[in-house]
Order: C-alpha cells, then structure tokens, then sequence
C-alpha cells in the first residue's frame, strides 16, 4: 500500500517540464516536495497565484499572502498575482497542463464526486466544479477504499456529482489506473497489493490486461 | 472627483435592509474589515452577501451572521464556522452555493454589462438544475446570469483620492470584479494617497468604479492557516 507522500509522489513522476499545475487540498498539495530533478513547473492556486512556493519562514507570515487552502506561502521569483476572474480564465481556457485533486468517489465514465455528502454539513465546491468542467488531465488521488472498506471506485457515484466523464486517471494508495470508455484500466499496482486484492477493492468495471508491474517510486 | 468620505461609518451610509452586498476577500484575506465592523454596529439587517466565503465564528462575515444580520449568502466555500453551519441546517440562514470561477466571472459581468454567459463548470451537477444547456464546440456549457449588488465592499491596498486601487498579494482576489459590480462601491484602503501618487501602468482597479473611498485603520489582517517552515 502507498501512504499519502508515496501517492504524491508517484503522481509527481506525471509531471512534464514546463507545465502550469494546479493542485488542490490534501494529498495534491504535497506533490509540490517532490518535483524530480530537471522538471519545472509552476503551481497554480485558484485564489489568484501562479509561481507558487513553500510556506514562510517563522516570522516571515504575510497574511497577505495565501493559497486556496488559505494557507499562508511565498511567491517564487517569477510569481504572478491576478484578480479571480483572471484565474479561472486560466482554468476555464486550459491554459493549465494539469489539476490534481482528492476525490470522494469516481465512477468508471470518469465522473467525480468530492464536494457534498447528503445529510451532513455542505461546505461548498471551492473551484472544483470549474477546474474538473474545464480541464484536459486530470488525476484524482484518493484512497481507493472508504475506511469500512467499501469500494470508492464505482459503476457509478452515489453521491452528488462535482463534474461528468472528466476524469482521465487514478492514483489511489492501492493502485495506478486510466479511465477508459471501458471502465477503468489497471496500470500498475502498490507494492504488496495482488490484482486480486485491487480487483475485489474496485466496485466498478476493471480492465486487467497482462502482467501488472509494480509502482516504481 | 474626490471620493474620500471621513470613516467607514460614513462609507456605508445608505445600506439598509434586506439589500444585496458584494463583500470582497478570499478566507480572511483581503475583507473589508473596517466596513464589516461598521455594518456590525448599524445592525442592518436580512442582508443578501455575495462574498467567496463566509468569514470564521468571530471574523469576517462570521461577525455579521453571529448578530443574525445576514438572509442569504452566495458563496463558493463556506466551511470554517460553527454559527454558518447551525443557521444553515435550522433553515435560518438560505445559502447558494457557486463555483468559485463561475462566482467570479458572474461578478465580473455584472460590472462589464454582460447580461449571461455560458461556462461548463457544474454540468451534470445539481448547479445545472432549471438552466439552460446549449453545446458549444461539441461541448456541453450552462448558461449563468451576471450578479450585481447594491454596494459593493472592497478591501484594497492603496487607493488615491479619485478610487483608484491598488491591491496586494492575494488579497486581490474577488475585490476588483466586486468593485466593477456594485451600485455603490466602496474602497476601504490601508493607505490612502493623492492623486499622481500611484503610478498609473500599475492601477489595479480604476476609479471608475468606486464611489466611495476612506483609510481604513486598526487592520487585524487574521491569518487563517497559519503555515510555515522551519529556518535550516
């Protein structure tokens, strides 16, 4: 099994030199550690920054100076600021090479459920809906399973939908899959986890063709 | 062209009611802390908020829903506060939620005399109830109107005489599409300057769009998350 720092980091491998990325809360967030050597990219937070960096130092706090998840951060050398507006334009116009966001439940048309659960405190979509409506790549990570256990990889989602067949590919801490018109195609597996185990945690369509090799981190 | 008015007090003259607000900030960052205050002792009440978020229990918007002034709020998150939450579920308090870049760019058109617009954020969702889907580019796209408000609260940096603003870091965010949108907008800035004192090439904000603008002061300027690393 990955833990959350192995899942961002095997999502990292993905990264393309050059690319503008936008990452949401949890584990997308932690990606930004584990950039591979001779990459660049530019973090993109929908609150209005590109040219993202890590957190201040003690002291050095600008509450001025935050990301989506209103966490307070630097700006890298090369750092733009814009207006909201602006920033959606560049979600909405695909000016993004790639979205990283957690999921609560995918289906296998690539559909994604992240934002409400019925009967329990709604806390809003953020920008979620914007970012999955608009985007070309996008991964979710998430864990492949609820904590009792049940499938979060369905035939279709239960709870409310945050956008319709958007969702390319999957990186859970059990395995690395592709959202096909066929339902989802396993790629490779976590170490210590069998086909059968990744098979019996998918409630939706899975697609195993061949040897499954391991996740190489 | 001066449109310096003497405190907040004086900046929110005119809001009364069950009128709609457009309240700028992201989180914390970037609200009008002096206006809110000022809304806070005039008590108005059955308010309409626009604003991205909706404050925490004792900050922000938080502080107007804690004296129960706020009827509905149109948000894109509004998690971080307990009252939001109980007034919600008893059904006090209606809330619209909307996608944040949907949010913004509704702001934005209400102020640019664009009536609607088509965006596909929230196809296929419980946001596309009772709109209009028109494909484009063989692409699904709803159709979302143009907000405005009866004043518009922003919190900028630096503003001159004539409303010109300038804003900084992330504060930026909603404050310069809710200063376009609002019938009455009004500029609370923590250093107010003459006119030729700001450079023109780096104007954020033209004074176009603010009626009303006054140097704030007492900033608490609260940090949400407070999120550092350590010196090596």
């Amino acid at each position: 099994m990955l833990d959350r720092n192995q899942i961002a980091q095997r999502i990292s491998q993905e990264l393309k030199d050059g690319w503008y990325v936008n990452l949401g809360i949890g584990i997308p967030t932690l990606i930004a550690n584990f950039v591979p050597k001779g990459i660049n990219v530019v973090f993109q937070s929908e609150n209005g920054i590109l040219g993202m960096g890590p957190f201040p130092f003690e002291g050095e706090e600008d509450a001025d100076m935050i990301n989506a998840g209103k966490q307070t951060i630097t700006p890298l050398p090369g750092a733009s600021i814009f207006d909201s507006a602006t920033s959606f334009s560049m979600i909405r116009g695909q000016h993004i090479q790639l979205t990283v966001l957690g999921a609560m439940e995918v289906s296998e048309k690539g559909d994604i459920a992240n934002w409400k659960i019925p009967g329990k405190m709604v806390k809003g979509m953020g920008g979620a809906m914007d970012l999955v409506a608009s985007a070309d790549n996008i991964i979710v990570a998430m864990s492949h399973t609820s904590r009792s256990g049940k499938s979060k990889l369905l035939k279709s989602c239960t709870l409310p939908l945050t956008g319709v067949r958007c969702i390319k590919k999957i990186v859970t801490n059990m395995a690395v899959l592709d959202v096909t018109p066929d339902g989802f195609k396993l790629l490779e597996r976590a170490p210590g986890v069998s086909v059968k185990e990744i098979e019996a945690a998918t409630e939706g369509r899975l697609i195993v063709e061949g040897r499954i090799p391991v996740i190489k981190l | 062209m001066d449109k310096v008015v003497k405190n907040a007090t004086a900046a929110i003259k005119g809001i009364k009611n069950n009128m709609t607000l457009m309240v700028g900030g992201f989180g914390l960052c970037g609200i009008p802390e002096n206006c809110i205050a000022a809304l806070v002792k005039k008590g108005t009440k059955g308010l309409t908020c626009i604003s991205n978020n909706a404050g925490v229990d004792d900050f922000g918007l938080g502080l107007l829903l804690q004296k129960k002034q706020i009827k509905k709020m149109m948000s894109s998150y509004v998690g971080e506060n307990a009252e939001f939450e109980r007034q919600m579920l008893s059904g006090e308090l209606e809330v619209d939620l909307i996608p944040q870049g949907s949010l913004a760019a509704r702001c934005q058109a209400g102020g640019s005399g664009v009536p609607a617009f088509f965006t596909p954020a929230g196809y296929g969702t419980e946001v596309a109830e009772g709109k209009e889907v028109r494909y484009f580019n063989g692409k699904p796209h709803l159709l979302e109107h143009a907000l405005t408000a009866d004043f518009a609260l922003v919190k900028a940096w630096k503003g001159d005489r004539f409303g010109n603003l300038i804003f900084k870091g992330t504060a930026r965010n909603f404050n310069p599409l809710m200063a376009m949108a609002g019938k009455i907008t009004v500029a609370e800035v923590e250093e107010l300057v003459e006119p030729g004192e700001l450079d023109p090439n780096f104007i954020h904000t033209p004074g176009i769009f603010v009626q009303r603008i006054f140097q704030g002061k007492d900033y608490e300027k609260r940090i949400e998350q407070r999120t550092v690393r350590k010196k090596s």
